[in-house]
């Protein structure tokens, strides 16, 4: 059916487009250099006026793109460093917006309010050195700020140190899922080495070291709010990214070495779940997701389950097959929900005793 | 030096015709003229991008309808799209091979090979390249490669799957995806022929564009497609041998036991013997071409769109010296920035600072151009040919992919933004589309000198630059919306995540308008075909342009100009110069003076 379709919307857009073709031959019929294939005075009528049409189609575009889909972004940033990202994204996007609205304006304009005519003259205008020092100088100030302003936030945002009491979480990347390996009451990760993986020591993690002893290792990753963490990154096969979108968090996770990122959730998923933005976005999916279920429910399958919010950590380097599919549950919670999560967990000493 | 390289040229004249007897091998196969050879890179790069679109119609569509099941799949990828359901391998195999055609195979050879071999021998007035020989090499070495590319898509365990930008240790371990099998050994050794006959070429371009310039034309009367061709040649020679050390070293690493890449790896239930490599060096050393590479593909078109731009406005382009000064920095600054890739690679994150601010200097040769540009417009006298206006196309894209550069050259902003959709919008935007319309612009203006005087259809030209320029904010501008909401690049389906449910609509639209864009490009197409056989022959300079190549024989001949070569007395930019008392033109009734015409009494110096 689709097939149908498809090939339908070509068929007619090739017949649109030899209607569209004879439409211009037939409309050109006078004059002597109507035949050739050079623009003429009529063309350049018509797509100086197109180009007006343009301009005004681009900022069309731009308003509906964020009347429809404005909402989708994501919500606010659920980390103590997002909040710095975020207002720095608002800066960068104004000054985009401010400088593409105004030169994509002349563009238009300037091709609209210039298109040829017979007779007209053209200025001859090669040089102005006062014009291209003002529109060089410009950029260059503007971006000075902002490189300034990117450079304290980077640095920021990168320098990972001991400040505060960290708590240390080892995320491990594998074909295609996620770990993660508490550092346990030391705050010291054990020694891991993937020649030591063995049966249910997926980690390879040294079963000798007395710092592995109380690590902790688990498949949903939970994170007490207000505490910061400092995630110490590999992986165990191919390169893979750990992405948490919503704390404005990546790092690429790359065998043979340990990389870090460090930050401080700041929002509780339960709070998050409440947030405006949340509910809207949640509500709309589940909409989706219901419409979705009674197609598969009326086929005779099963219907989708409602969808609750959650933060999430994502692969976001392609790292094979099932790239599309490789995440971990993160939860973000009270230091007493954390302790209680936590004490249910078997250390690694235990796990291994088995 | 060009002086000589004149008499030389002379000589050769002389006796030209005594032993040229061509045959249909040497005139159309293996010959070794410039403008033969750059209508063999044209169509091979055109058929290249056939198969490259083709193959993001396929993915978009997988994308959109994720649930839908397309006969065309099964039709077209055989055991990949069973019962029409696509395999996530097959998914990732074409999002690759994608990304390397249309980078290297068509927007690099296609558009700078064509462009350069074309134009360089007619605009800067040689009767040919260097070395006709190693220009011809070149060609069949690329041919070669876009065989072999070819070929690997029909290897058992399909084609190179790991991305085009292949990192190890996926590229390296044929365990960890099947593509990594004998579909990557061909991607590589295509890549290795593909990088020597970029070479060849390159060498070749630089050697012309300085010692082969006819009487009087200085470097600062080149035109600015020169300039830019010669610059372009110059990046790629420097960087992408650092392509084929990274290369060798791959397949060192995937045939020959050695770690250079790979370390500490578990894979399959095994460990591997690696230990000590890393795969964020093969980072450095891909970006360390794969950046330049960006510029490779976008300078040819800057060049391109700026002689039309003047040509068709009958103005000079605005600040010629400002345009060359900025071609000059791209270059320059385009080999210091490759660390803006890798912000988040796990290198030193005091080295992302020093690329954020290399990379945010890139922005001011740009802004230059771009307000050159539209300056150039500014009470001109605009003759909208097809060819001018993907010109003003190619300012738009480049001015909006080019902005949001500014976000993702941000390190700190990078970290939330990279690898997803949004950066597939940016570069689409700023290197895809944009060079495509130079590409475009390239054709429509030069396909007389081409074919032997003949015009493509203009109105044809129209629907094929509307259709086109909408689709392509159509596809390219609400991407920047599902990227900001956190959606990861090369996903196979969305599904997976109800958290991106709601982007299943943006996605449809993304998918319809790409199907509709695809389908303007067979209205070129066809047009071109057409054209090429029965296309209306149009004056010998149609455009009115300045340049040299116009003064060429619209026949093609061995040799471009059946007399002496032309002499240079000026920059290529005169258009609508006045003479001293302002009454009219220099040459009465004629708003350009071409580059070939003494200075004229009536007429005022000016410093070019």
């Amino acid at each position: 059916m689709t097939a149908l379709l498809v090939v339908l919307v070509i068929i007619l857009f090739g017949v649109a487009v030899w209607q569209m073709n004879k439409i211009f031959q037939l409309s050109k019929t006078e004059g002597p250099d109507n035949a050739s294939e050079i623009a003429n005075d009529k063309d350049n009528n018509f797509n100086g006026y197109m180009m007006m049409g343009f301009a005004i189609f681009t900022y069309l575009l731009l308003i509906y793109c964020f009347w429809e889909w404005g909402d989708v972004l994501l919500p606010k940033a659920a980390s103590e460093h997002g909040a710095k990202i975020d207002n720095l994204m608002y800066i960068s996007m104004a000054l985009i917006f401010v400088v593409g609205f105004f030169t994509l304006w002349l563009l238009s304009y300037f091709s609209f309010k210039y298109r040829g005519r017979k007779g007209q003259r053209a200025v001859f205008f090669a040089d102005n050195d006062k014009l291209e020092f003002i529109w060089t100088i410009i950029p260059v100030i503007v971006l000075a700020g902002l490189i300034i302003y990117g450079l304290f936030t980077w640095t920021d945002i990168m320098n990972v140190n001991d400040e505060d009491d960290p708590m240390i979480v080892e995320l491990y990347a594998y074909q295609f899922d996620w770990r993660a390996r508490y550092s346990g009451d030391d705050n010291t990760l054990g020694e891991a080495n993937v020649r030591l993986i063995e049966g249910v020591n997926q980690l390879g993690v040294d079963a000798s070291d007395p710092n592995a002893q109380d690590d902790v290792v688990v498949n949903e990753l939970h994170l007490p709010v207000g505490r910061k963490v400092i995630f110490k990154m590999r992986s165990q096969d191919v390169l893979h990214s750990a992405y948490m979108p919503h704390f404005r968090a990546q790092m690429n996770c790359v065998p043979g070495m340990i990389t870090q990122f460090s930050f401080t959730p700041s929002v509780t998923t339960e709070d998050m779940r409440r947030d405006e933005e949340v509910t809207g976005k949640v509500g709309r999916i589940n909409k989706l997701r219901r419409d979705k279920s009674k197609v598969l429910v009326e086929k005779g399958d099963e219907g989708l389950e409602p969808y609750v919010f959650d933060y999430m950590l994502l692969c976001n380097k392609i790292c094979g097959t099932n790239h599309y599919n490789m995440q971990m549950k993160i939860i973000v919670e009270s230091q007493e929900e954390y302790e209680a999560w936590m004490k249910t967990q078997p250390t690694i000493a235990e796990a291994l005793k088995k | 030096m060009s002086a000589h390289a004149h008499d030389h040229a002379e000589d050769h004249h002389d006796d030209h015709g005594h032993h040229h007897k061509e045959t249909f091998v040497t005139k159309y196969i293996f010959s070794q003229d410039h403008k033969m050879i750059s209508k063999q890179y044209l169509v091979t790069g055109l058929f290249m991008g056939m198969i490259g679109i083709a193959m993001s119609i396929l993915f978009r569509m997988q994308l959109a309808w994720p649930d839908h099941q397309f006969t065309i799949y099964e039709i077209l990828l055989g055991k990949w799209g069973e019962d029409g359901v696509m395999d996530p391998s097959v998914y990732l195999a074409l999002v690759t091979i994608h990304g390397t055609i249309m980078v290297f195979f068509v927007l690099t050879a296609g558009l700078s090979g064509t462009f350069s071999n074309l134009l360089i021998p007619l605009q800067i007035g040689a009767r040919d390249m260097a070395s006709g020989f190693l220009n011809m090499i070149s060609y069949w070495l690329f041919f070669l490669s876009s065989i072999i590319m070819l070929m690997s898509l029909f290897v058992e365990a399909g084609p190179a799957s790991a991305g085009w930008t292949i990192y190890p240790p996926l590229s390296a371990l044929p365990q960890a995806i099947p593509g990594s099998g004998t579909g990557m050994t061909l991607w590589l050794v295509s890549m290795a022929i593909f990088i020597a006959s970029s070479l060849l070429g390159s060498l070749n371009y630089i050697v012309t564009v300085l010692n082969l310039r006819t009487k009087g034309m200085s470097m600062t009367r080149l035109p600015l497609t020169i300039w830019a061709f010669f610059i372009t040649a110059v990046i790629g020679v420097v960087s992408f041998p650092v392509l084929l050390s990274a290369a060798l070293m791959l397949i060192m690493d995937r045939s020959f036991g050695t770690s250079f890449f790979l370390s500490d790896i578990y894979i399959a239930g095994e460990v591997l013997h690696n230990q000590g490599g890393s795969p964020v060096l093969f980072e450095h050393l891909f970006w360390f071409l794969g950046h330049p590479e960006v510029y490779i593909v976008i300078l040819p078109a800057m060049g391109l769109v700026s002689e039309i731009m003047a040509t068709n406005a009958r103005k000079p382009i605005f600040g010629y010296r400002a345009m060359v000064a900025s071609i000059l920095a791209i270059a320059f600054l385009s080999t210091i920035v490759w660390g803006h890739h890798m912000f988040i690679s796990g290198m030193n994150p005091f080295l992302g600072s020093v690329f954020t601010f290399t990379t945010l200097l890139i922005a001011i040769p740009s802004a230059v151009k771009s307000f050159n540009w539209i300056t150039t417009l500014w009470r001109g006298n605009l003759q909208m040919n097809t060819a001018m206006l993907f010109s003003i196309g190619f300012v738009s894209t480049f001015i909006t992919g080019g902005l949001t550069g500014i976000i993702l050259g941000d390190s700190a902003l990078d970290i939330n933004v990279h690898d997803t959709y949004f950066v597939v919008a940016h570069f689409h935007l700023v290197m895809g589309v944009s060079a495509l319309y130079g590409l475009f612009a390239g054709v429509y203006h030069w396909f007389p000198k081409m074919f032997e005087g003949k015009l493509l259809n203009k109105n044809l030209g129209y629907i094929h630059f509307w259709v086109t320029v909408i689709g392509a904010y159509g596809v390219f501008f609400p991407m920047h919306f599902i990227g900001m909401a956190g959606l990861p690049r090369r996903y196979y389906t969305n599904t997976n995540f109800p958290y991106f449910d709601d982007l299943t609509d943006v996605n449809v639209v993304i998918t319809i308008f790409a199907i509709i864009t695809a389908a303007a490009q067979l209205v070129f197409l066809y047009n071109f075909i057409s054209s090429m056989f029965f296309g209306k022959v149009g004056p010998k300079n149609p455009w009115n342009s300045t340049t040299l190549e116009w003064t060429a024989e619209v026949k093609h001949i061995h040799g471009n100009w059946d007399g002496p070569i032309p002499h240079v007395y000026r920059w290529s930019y005169d258009y609508s110069k006045l003479n001293k008392d302002e009454s009219d033109y220099v040459i009465p009734g004629q708003d350009y003076i071409p580059q070939h015409m003494p200075l004229q009494e009536n007429e005022e110096e000016l410093n070019h």
